[in-house]
């Protein structure tokens, strides 16, 4: 099921099956390309499909961006150890819902995105990591892994080539920060999903103490349309070191919200205006969130922008997990900021410090902000607390949290002002002009 | 063994320091004496980057001055590393920290036991957090029952999550967890209930906080500074673990670990930390008496004298849980020819071949240190949780030796816990248990193998055989045997540091040639014997003369040390011969069947009053100290029954005229030592009502108690610095109230303590000063005949070279008839932590251990010798083979193992 109209200006790419008939089964499948490329792929050497891979620069879509092909060659071969593939399917960042739709309706070209993986690094088993709120999905997956199973494209000795490959399905049970990796790695082995220290990281000691090659949903999706039209082809749909399309999950105050595959480097301004039809109700831009909740903010100024990696990181926020929050000039800065914050609180998983303690004092004081009830040291406050956590935590969970509150308290430091000042009483002796 | 470390040079505020390499940046600079607030780190659980609280400033050179937060305990002190920890954004981080774990923190200090020596409030006056921002609520926990031993107070928690890495992933605990997420991670079980692990009371120290206090000492709750310390050694198992002991007014009111980097460590089981409460008991004679009627001491003393006058056949019979004084004294009172063990000749022969062998070497006897090192162990016939509880855990370490070279493999430091743990997953080196039921490591062991004790023996001498063809070889193994040898083989021939552990348990001399067979053809192994008490070494250097050679002597006078003898041997024995001898002296401070049978009962010291040396079970030779002023009518065995001025004294002799006992004066520095002029107090500086407390009596200010026996004294008055290692009473250092202040002790962190760690070894490896082994070869009718149950098939036994030569033969299981083994129990089979409250909650009740197919056949109650018992399913029992637990009334003094019918009810 799609739950948007798909607008011209995509580029389909992996999701140019999503409005055909029975898109999920693997009939469908077959009739569109399906399972060429891993038919391509078992015929390359390794070496060579790693070579595809960099040359697509394809990069990861899980919300580190980091490149695809050289994440694959770090994963040694030379080990009598087992070796992992992982899809990363846990989707829990605000703004994202993406990972829903590939599986929903392409679960096949993820699982040969998989085998591709799996072929490649020398794995003979892939598990999808599914968050356990996606419970139909799990159902969806596990069809068509059976679908595969029965055709022979999955098990022992896959398209006669005498490599065995075998897919599971796995589902986390509702925790944010198992889709951190490592976290991910401890729920799997069936540990409290807690983050572990990295170094070493996953393509060296991963999945019991195995190499383990895990990527996010959408990356190991995109591959198997790299193996058919080349890596060099792809990369061309994109910007210079930001290969291909991805799938953006537009949402807020547009009239059409929606998933739309787009290549990289589109515009922002664009992708509000022509992709989405414009602002709700003809309002004003006010600002956007580029990439998933934890992205900072970008200002409606800042939004002339091409949506990519590196441009973003120049605008010190993240292109993130491709969640675009886009929100109108009457969004109030002050709400979101305490939404957000709840939900890190919520979703902390209360390993380190800074994080445990920091995203709840956080959320308490921006509570009480919101309700009315703020205090003119709270903003310093709610400053110092966010950077505190920055960079200082064990996991990435509380730069997550920290990031997206420093860019609303200092891109919109005069909106907490004006909130307090609208909500203090005029006459009360505590009311300090900022 | 020296280890060579390279050394680096570490900048800490552009100084230069040498530093450890392979150690993390924390470790090192706590070691350098700098005081950086931690809480997650423990010295001997090490890193996980959990609390963020160790943060400092590094920087990439010297020119870079902007630098970065990282956390010490996350960041190894390779070379040229520069470091600030003055630096004021790493130290307002770390006051941020601080103020972070208040936020639900109670602020209960006040009315926490933990205050005073909490580890919590020493870190926040050492960031200087002291002003609090947080205006909401706390969030508030449910605190569970755990048990008789611990407290739980689960909003003091600052989630270090120390106490779930101690309890589960070192001390192999499975019913205590981390619960939930965020800022409502509660530690504790899944519901109330007593904790299952042997080493929970450790949290008390582990727990930063008070989240865990001793539950013991919350019954007669004195804060730390209010209490008056001395070091001590545990005297419920032969381990002879170090440990402080606390008192107020006139009760000891609880035990801490005491530090000793080759012995304890930071660690003790719960025995010994629980069952101090003996002291304080009901039971205790306080007051000497001539049968019925009280008697005040001179008259006492005067008294025992007579009667030794006037009975110059009188003996004397010593006790293994008395100090190497103690029996000494009496040895000397009644002559070396009329002292005896006070033990049965199954248990004293076992003690004195022990020694004999490790005399003879070449295999050393390990510390606990050394035990934890070994990478591949071979416990042949002993229960070591239930028999000497400190060691187990030890052995729980033991089993990440040979993985951890995977960690090493892959350049994971060793101090990274978790990186290591995530690594090694399960992998667990070699461990092999041979033993005749169940025990509680057998969840590390690799492989187990059960069978009759005999047979125990038996696979012993078959993994000496297969290890080397001039021992001798049994006939006949099962195939299960086989495989068990097959696989300790390889391991121990893989092994840099194998060890085997053996011991009188099963009372089963077999099992201990076969233990130093394996030894002696094994080349760098470590041989570790585990003896039955705190003192049974000791006992087995002073005498050879056992308890039933006593009774045989039919004395018409006998003194007894601190013995209970119906313990020892069945009761009709100990009646016939109390009834023959028309005069008893009995020396002991708990009542029991023994002091009833006496004349003269002269109530004496027990370890927390007195002063002595105990031999431990690898011959460390350990020096306790009383805590307890000196007491007219309570006195110490040695001082009841010679005229010694004071313990150095009797220590002078014993060492001049007992062969192997000469270094022991060694043990701790003599009563005379003093620092600069003064002795060492007792008493922290605090120690409060010093005019207060006797006010109600007497207004004017005693003068303290005078300590003849030891350089410390009964008083706040002393020298305040450091005293040698034997001599500390407590860990405190300014700023350093809580436990963790060991680490101001320590030559490095987890290291020595300054100086070196107490205790003198009395044997060392192959160094014989006794009697050669080839000399006892001679008197091997006598060895034969100790095997008890098999006495009649034994062959004599020889030596081979250095080795036994005599291998049991299989054994065979009765028609109607069983062997009755002994079991033990951490809880119930020790003599003294009987008379603690906190541990007598945990016996288990007297039963009679079956296998299932036996337990079958008799139903829910069977009755075994002359008692009706409920029948336990005990796993791993062979056929043939039956328990009993040892030392619960009323089963004491029953002699096992022995052969009996089990009859239905
Ligand atoms: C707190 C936290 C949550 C994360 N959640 C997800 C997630 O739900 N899905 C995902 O693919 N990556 C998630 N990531 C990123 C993963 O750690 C990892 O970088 C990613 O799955 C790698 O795949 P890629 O290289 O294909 O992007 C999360 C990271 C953090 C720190
Ligand atoms: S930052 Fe710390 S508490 Fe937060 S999710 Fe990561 S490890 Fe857990
Ligand atoms: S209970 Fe104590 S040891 Fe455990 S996490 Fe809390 S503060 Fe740390
Ligand atoms: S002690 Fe270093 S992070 Fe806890």
């Amino acid at each position: 099921m799609i739950y948007n109209e798909p607008s011209p200006l995509e580029v389909k790419v992996i999701s140019q099956r999503f409005t055909l008939p029975n898109s999920a089964a693997i009939d469908t499948y077959l009739a569109t390309d399906g399972y060429l490329a891993v038919k391509k792929a078992l015929g390359m050497t390794p070496e060579a499909i790693i070579d595809e891979m960099k040359a697509s620069n394809l990069r990861g879509r899980g919300g580190a961006g980091f490149p695809t092909g050289m994440k694959w060659s770090f994963v040694p071969r030379k080990t009598d150890k087992p070796r992992y593939i992982i899809c990363n399917s846990d989707e829990s960042e605000p703004g994202t819902c993406k990972d829903r739709l590939l599986m929903e309706n392409d679960p096949h070209q993820l699982l040969e995105g998989m085998m591709i993986a799996g072929w490649t690094v020398g794995s003979n088993k892939g598990y999808v990591f599914i968050r356990g709120e996606y419970r139909y999905l799990i159902d969806i997956v596990d069809r068509a892994i059976a679908e595969a199973y029965e055709r022979g494209f999955l098990g022992k000795n896959v398209f006669g080539s005498g490599w065995d490959f075998d897919i599971y399905t796995h589902t986390g049970a509702g925790a944010y920060e198992c889709g951190e990796e490592s976290a991910l790695l401890e729920s799997l082995e069936g540990k409290r999903g807690i983050p572990r220290l990295k170094p070493p990281f996953p393509a060296v000691v991963g999945a019991w103490q195995s190499p383990t090659l895990l990527n996010n949903c959408e990356t190991f999706s995109a591959v198997p349309a790299i193996l058919r039209m080349g890596g060099p082809a792809y990369a061309e749909l994109g910007t210079p070191k930001n290969g291909g399309t991805r799938l953006f999950c537009i949402s807020g105050h547009v009239n059409k919200p929606g998933v739309y595959e787009l290549p990289l480097g589109f515009n922002l301004l664009r992708m509000i205006d022509e992709v989405c039809g414009g602002m709700r109700n003809g309002k004003k831009l006010k600002a956007v969130i580029p990439g998933g909740s934890s992205s900072p903010v970008l200002k409606a100024q800042e939004c002339d922008v091409p949506m990519d990696f590196d441009s973003m990181a120049k605008l010190k926020t993240m292109a993130g997990s491709g969640g675009v929050v886009v929100l109108d000039e009457d969004t109030d800065i002050v709400q979101l900021a305490m939404r957000t914050m709840k939900f890190y609180q919520h979703e902390s998983c209360g390993w380190c410090i800074p994080c445990r303690e920091g995203t709840t004092w956080l959320k308490k004081i921006l509570d009480r902000f919101h309700e009315g009830d703020g205090r003119s040291e709270d903003i310093p406050l709610i400053g110092e607390l966010a950077r505190n956590m920055l960079g200082r935590t064990f996991c990435a969970l509380g730069d997550a949290a920290a990031m997206p509150t420093i860019g609303f308290i200092e891109k919109f430091r005069d909106e907490f002002e004006a909130h307090l000042l609208k909500t203090q009483d005029p006459q009360s002796p505590e009311l300090i002009v900022l | 063994m020296p280890v060579e470390i390279d050394v680096t040079t570490v900048y800490i505020e552009d100084r230069p320091y040498p530093m450890d390499p392979e150690q993390n940046l924390l470790h090192q600079c706590l070691s350098a004496g700098f005081n950086l607030p931690y809480f997650c780190w423990h010295p001997a659980l090490g890193s996980v980057g959990a609390c963020r609280q160790c943060a400092v400033k590094q920087f990439k050179d010297e020119h870079d001055k902007h630098g970065r937060i990282v956390m010490a305990c996350m960041t190894p002190a390779s070379d040229g590393t520069r470091i600030s920890i003055k630096d004021s954004e790493a130290a307002a981080f770390r006051a941020g920290i601080i103020e972070g774990m208040m936020l639900n923190h109670p602020h209960d200090c006040p009315v926490c036991d933990e205050g005073g020596e909490c580890h919590l409030q020493d870190m926040t006056v050492m960031t200087g957090h002291d002003y609090r921002r947080y205006r909401f609520e706390k969030r508030t926990f449910r605190n569970q029952y755990l048990g008789p031993f611990l407290n739980h107070e689960m909003n003091r928690c600052i989630q270090c999550y120390r106490c779930v890495r101690f309890y589960r992933e070192y001390a192999g605990g499975a019913d205590f967890n981390s619960f939930a997420l965020r800022n409502l991670v509660y530690f504790g079980r899944d519901k109330d209930g007593v904790l299952e692990n042997e080493f929970a009371g450790n949290l008390v120290e582990v727990c930063p906080t008070g989240v865990f206090t001793d539950a013991t000492l919350k019954r007669h709750y004195t804060r730390k500074w209010d209490l008056e310390f001395s070091p001590s050694i545990c005297t419920q198992c032969s381990l002879g673990c170090n440990i402080s002991i606390g008192k107020r007014y006139d009760t000891l009111r609880r035990v801490v670990n005491r530090y000793n980097g080759e012995v304890n460590g930071y660690f003790l089981c719960d025995r010994g930390r629980f069952g101090y409460e003996f002291v304080n008991s009901e039971r205790r004679i306080r007051q000497s008496r001539l049968r019925t009627e009280a008697i005040g001491p001179d008259a006492a003393k005067r008294h025992l004298r007579d009667l030794v006058a006037s009975n110059p056949g009188v003996i004397g019979i010593g006790s293994p849980r008395a100090s190497l004084e103690s029996n000494f004294a009496l040895r000397a009172l009644v002559g070396p020819d009329r002292f005896y063990a006070g033990i049965p000749s199954s248990e004293l022969e076992l003690l004195r071949l022990m020694l004999d062998i490790l005399r003879s070497g070449p295999a050393g006897t390990p510390s606990l240190r050394e035990v934890e090192s070994s990478d591949a162990v071979l416990v042949l016939g002993e229960d070591v949780m239930n028999v000497a509880p400190r060691m187990a855990l030890s052995l729980r370490q033991s089993v990440r030796q040979q993985p951890i070279e995977i960690a090493k493999r892959l350049h994971v430091a060793l101090w990274q816990d978790h990186g290591v743990r995530e690594v090694l997953q399960d992998a667990k080196g070699p461990f092999f248990i041979a033993t005749s039921s169940a025990t509680r490591l057998d969840d590390i062991a690799t492989e187990c193998c059960r069978g009759a004790p005999d047979d125990v023996a038996r696979v012993g001498y078959a993994i000496a055989r297969a290890l080397h063809s001039s021992s001798p070889e049994p006939q006949d193994l099962a195939d299960n045997q086989r495989a068990f040898v097959e696989s300790v083989t390889n391991a121990f021939k893989m092994a840099k540091r194998p060890l085997v552990i053996s011991g009188a348990s099963y009372r089963n001399i077999g099992i201990i040639r076969a233990a130093a067979n394996v030894s002696r053809v094994l080349p760098g192994a470590t041989l570790s014997f585990i003896t039955p008490e705190c003192n049974s070494f000791g006992l087995a250097f002073l005498t050879g003369t056992s308890l039933e050679a006593a009774i045989k002597a039919k004395p018409t006078a006998a003194i007894v040390i601190e013995n209970d003898l119906y313990r020892r041997l069945p009761a009709p024995e100990v009646d016939s011969f109390f009834s023959q001898c028309a005069h008893v002296v009995v020396l002991d401070h708990l009542e029991n069947r023994t002091t009833t049978r006496a004349e003269l009962v002269l109530s004496t010291a027990t370890f927390a009053e007195a002063d002595g040396t105990l031999v431990n079970n690898e011959c460390r030779a350990q020096r306790f100290f009383g805590v307890f002023p000196p007491s007219e009518t309570i006195r110490q065995s040695w001082q009841w029954l010679g005229e010694w001025e004071n313990l150095d004294r009797v220590i002078a002799d014993m060492s001049g005229g007992v062969p192997g006992l000469s270094g022991i004066a060694q043990a701790a520095p003599s009563a005379a030592f003093r620092m600069s002029g003064a002795k060492v107090p007792r008493e922290p500086h605090r120690w409060s009502g010093r005019t207060a407390v006797l006010a109600n009596i007497t207004v004017d200010e005693p003068k303290p108690p005078v300590d003849l026996n030891s350089p410390l004294s009964f008083s706040m008055e002393g020298n305040p610095d450091q005293p040698p290692a034997a001599l500390i009473p407590f860990f405190w250092s300014p700023g350093w109230n809580s436990a963790q202040a060991t680490n101001k002790f320590q030559e490095e962190i987890a290291g020595p303590l300054r100086g070196g760690d107490p205790g003198v070894r009395l044997i060392e490896a192959g160094q014989g000063e006794g009697i050669p082994m080839a000399s006892r070869a001679a008197e091997s009718d006598e060895d034969a005949r100790l095997s008890a149950p098999n006495r009649d098939r034994q062959g004599a036994d020889a030596f081979n070279g250095a080795l036994f030569a005599s291998v049991p033969s299989a054994f065979q299981p009765r028609e109607n008839e069983w062997l009755i083994i002994p079991l033990f129990h951490i809880f119930g089979s020790d003599e003294l932590s009987r008379a603690a409250p906190a541990v007598a909650q945990l016996f288990p009740d007297p039963y009679l251990a079956l296998n299932a197919d036996d337990a079958a056949k008799f139903g829910a109650e069977a009755s075994v010798m002359g008692r009706n018992l409920p029948v336990r399913v005990t796993p791993g029992l062979p056929q043939g083979v039956a328990g009993l637990p040892s030392g619960l009334p009323p089963l004491e003094g029953i002699m096992l193992p022995a052969w009996s019918g089990i009859s239905r009810i």
